[in-house]
């Protein structure tokens, strides 16, 4: 909040010029007849996309060059607000004199960025940024039609936020990299959810395959086991926990280091272990034959420190204590 | 070109005649009212005649209690959680029943109260919109219901409840009655002698008086803890200073507003049928609520294949001032509450437009507004493509 949020915009002042000329006066309204296709040599192409039960429809006409699938011209027609039929203008008019290939390039942002006035200040408010989604489905509607493919095969990855033009990808990247927690983070990160908010959880204006709650939580669920696997994996000693420590130190003992002494008719206990920056010191206490046998301050105690070495940790001191 | 407004559901012109009454009290008689001084104690009649001005407006009794607040909205978060506070939080009842097409400053308190636990029932409305006492009546029950709280008048839709036999039922069963009168006033007879509500608000920008300043109607020997503490203005019921110009605009704007009902009922109706016959005229044009049903001044109408922002902007650009309740307008992108309540055809609420009129609106005006409004749908249709399917 703040001064400018308490009594807030309208929404109308946040159109650009160009989204209100385009509005008052559309450029590329209308339709292309089947006479003026032929007339091209073009091969007309007309789809639609949206419905008017959803408040946003739009029916894209192309006519395009067969031999350099080049679109010779293009026209639409939309049920919907003043965006709607800005961004459906400007849309038609990127369309023309770019390949198809080209053509399906042309994202809902590209659309917006074009209807603005200054290269800094959005066309449209935030939560209109919805109503210029539709574009890019026609265009990408349309390019299926013209090559007799599925639609989805131009989709490359899957997008939770249609307006921002978000990947599942990058969000899941994003959390696990800057450790986010909410999903006003996943916002400000990717801008994911900072427009319509339908990705945001079901019940939002339209409904989509994924939602960013669901994304951070299954996220975070990940990184949750991968870190307790990593706690109990041995992966990574200096970080673990001093119980976890003492716990791993008791484990390499059992399995190198009390066999051979219970062989000799001794034994060793941990007693304590203290760390510091510089090392870890682990206090034991000899049993049994161990007591009195030289090599327990010389060579057993040496072949000890360097197993815990080895396996776990150059810092690691031993000292016998009695 | 001069400007056409056809909003007064949403403000109203403030009449002149209340902006020269109100005048004297900015720079003359500026006084706190509480003050032992003259300037403190010269605006007390002034003020007793706003306050009889109110009080015959509503045909409330000298013991009952209007109190002077900042809104209906505040009168409205006044009686829920008062009831709350007083009755649901204590225990001695579970519940507030309300509407599903209440104006959100009623629909989200009660959203608020239920996230504090109190039990909230939403009526739904029948086919033609309205509650009725036969849907009231199912859900009430004496030993947990605490407050019922319904609309007059629907902002949206026009569309007038029977607030009588509601209020009625409620006194029946020994339980309170709200009733938010903000579209009703000046629009309809409001008179608490004959109606049995509990609680009353209204606000005075409604009603040809200024923005910030309303009322709520307390019916003698209710007792609700108020919402502002402070000191004793209006008798400790709501604290903080009168605003004394405004308090004398909004008695005066009343008494103006109650003795122009006649003129409502007949020459704005007029008016307002006029331009609904015009629209009507206009193939694939619809008007939402039956005439009789609704306040005088309203009308809803969708125009297939043309959303209402995009109607609202071209409506604005010939300088004619209406309102949408089409989802793509609102911040939210939700379809208006009321329209799906309302079970309305999904196609329709997008497209819906409202104008409200006032007794200010011409005979010239509507005629300009009906032609503007024929040349904006024709425009819109031409570049929409489903209204030719």
């Amino acid at each position: 909040m703040g001064k400018n949020e308490l009594i807030g915009g309208t929404l109308w002042e946040q159109y650009s010029r160009k989204v209100a000329a385009r509005m008052n006066a559309p450029v590329h309204r209308g339709e292309i007849t089947e006479e003026e296709a032929r007339v091209k040599n073009a091969k007309l192409i007309v789809v639609d996309w949206g419905a008017e039960s959803c408040g946003d429809a739009v029916r894209l006409y192309w006519a395009v060059d067969p031999k350099t699938n080049r679109i010779l011209d293009a026209k639409f027609k939309s049920f919907g607000c003043g965006t709607a039929i800005a961004s459906s203008d400007i849309m038609a008019e990127m369309c023309i004199g770019r390949t198809v290939d080209e053509a399906v390039k042309i994202t809902n942002i590209d659309v917006e960025r074009s209807l603005r006035d200054e290269a800094d200040i959005p066309a449209i408010p935030p939560q209109k940024m919805h109503c210029s989604v539709m574009a890019y489905d026609v265009i990408r509607k349309a390019a299926a039609h013209y090559k007799g493919v599925d639609m989805s095969s131009f989709e490359e990855e899957e997008i939770v936020c249609q307006c921002a033009r978000v990947t599942l990808g990058t969000i899941k990247e994003v959390i696990r990299l800057n450790d986010l927690k909410t999903v006003e983070e996943i916002t400000q990160y990717t801008k994911a959810g900072a427009f319509c908010k339908s990705c945001i959880r079901p019940g939002g204006h339209e409904k989509r395959p994924y939602y960013l709650e669901d994304i951070l939580k299954e996220t975070r669920d990940e990184m949750e086991k991968e870190m307790f696997r990593s706690r109990i994996g041995n992966l990574d000693f200096a970080s673990m926990s001093i119980v976890q420590k003492l716990k791993r130190i008791e484990a390499v003992l059992d399995q190198t280091i009390r066999p051979h002494l219970r062989a000799d008719g001794g034994n060793m206990d941990v007693v304590d272990i203290q760390e510091t920056d510089d090392a870890l010191t682990v206090y034991i206490r000899y049993f049994g034959a161990c007591l009195g046998c030289a090599s327990s301050s010389q060579g057993t105690l040496y072949a000890i420190e360097n197993e815990l070495k080895k396996q776990l940790d150059p810092k690691i001191r031993v000292v016998p204590v009695s | 070109m001069d400007r056409i407004y056809l909003d007064n559901n949403a403000t109203t012109i403030v009449d002149p005649l209340v902006k020269d009454a109100m005048d004297p009290f900015f720079c003359r008689m500026y006084g706190n009212p509480n003050s032992l001084h003259d300037f403190g104690t010269e605006v007390h009649p002034y003020m007793r005649i706003a306050m009889d001005r109110l009080y015959a407006g509503i045909g409330a009794a000298d013991e009952d209690d209007i109190i002077i607040n900042g809104c209906a909205c505040e009168g409205n978060n006044t009686v829920l959680k008062g009831v709350w506070f007083d009755w649901i939080r204590t225990g001695k009842k579970k519940a507030i029943i309300t509407t599903s097409v209440e104006h959100p400053c009623v629909k989200n308190t009660c959203e608020f109260l239920q996230s504090q636990g109190a039990e909230i029932i939403y009526l739904p409305v029948n086919r033609d919109g309205i509650v009725t006492p036969e849907i009231l009546k199912e859900h009430l029950d004496a030993g947990r219901t605490a407050l019922v709280s319904i609309m007059w008048a629907n902002n949206e839709t026009g569309l007038v409840f029977p607030i009588a036999e509601l209020a009625s039922l409620c006194k029946e069963n020994g339980v309170f009655f709200h009733t938010d009168a903000v579209q009703a006033i000046g629009k309809l007879p409001v008179d608490v002698a004959s109606v049995p509500v509990d609680f009353l608000t209204f606000s005075a920008h409604k009603f040809h008086g200024p923005k910030g300043i309303g009322g709520l109607f307390i019916r003698k020997g209710v007792n609700l803890t108020p919402l502002f503490h402070g000191g004793e203005q209006m008798g400790g019921k709501r604290s903080g200073t009168i605003n004394v110009p405004y308090l004398i605009g909004m008695g005066l704007a009343m008494e103006l507003a109650v003795s122009h009902l006649d003129f409502e009922q007949t020459q704005v109706r007029r008016l307002r049928d006029r331009l609904e016959d015009a629209i009507l005229r206009i193939p694939d044009s619809e008007i939402i609520g039956r005439r009789e049903l609704r306040t005088p001044n309203t009308i809803l109408a969708g125009f297939k294949g043309v959303e209402g922002e995009a109607m609202i902007w071209d409506l604005n650009h010939y300088g004619i001032a209406a309102s949408t309740g089409s989802a793509c307008a609102s911040e939210s992108l939700e379809p208006n509450p009321t329209f799906v309540a309302m079970g309305l055809d999904k196609e329709l609420v997008h497209t819906a437009v409202r104008l409200s009129l006032s007794r200010f609106t011409t005979d010239a005006e509507i005629d300009r507004a009906a032609a503007v409004i024929v040349k904006s749908v024709e425009r819109l249709r031409s570049i929409s493509f489903t209204s030719d399917r």
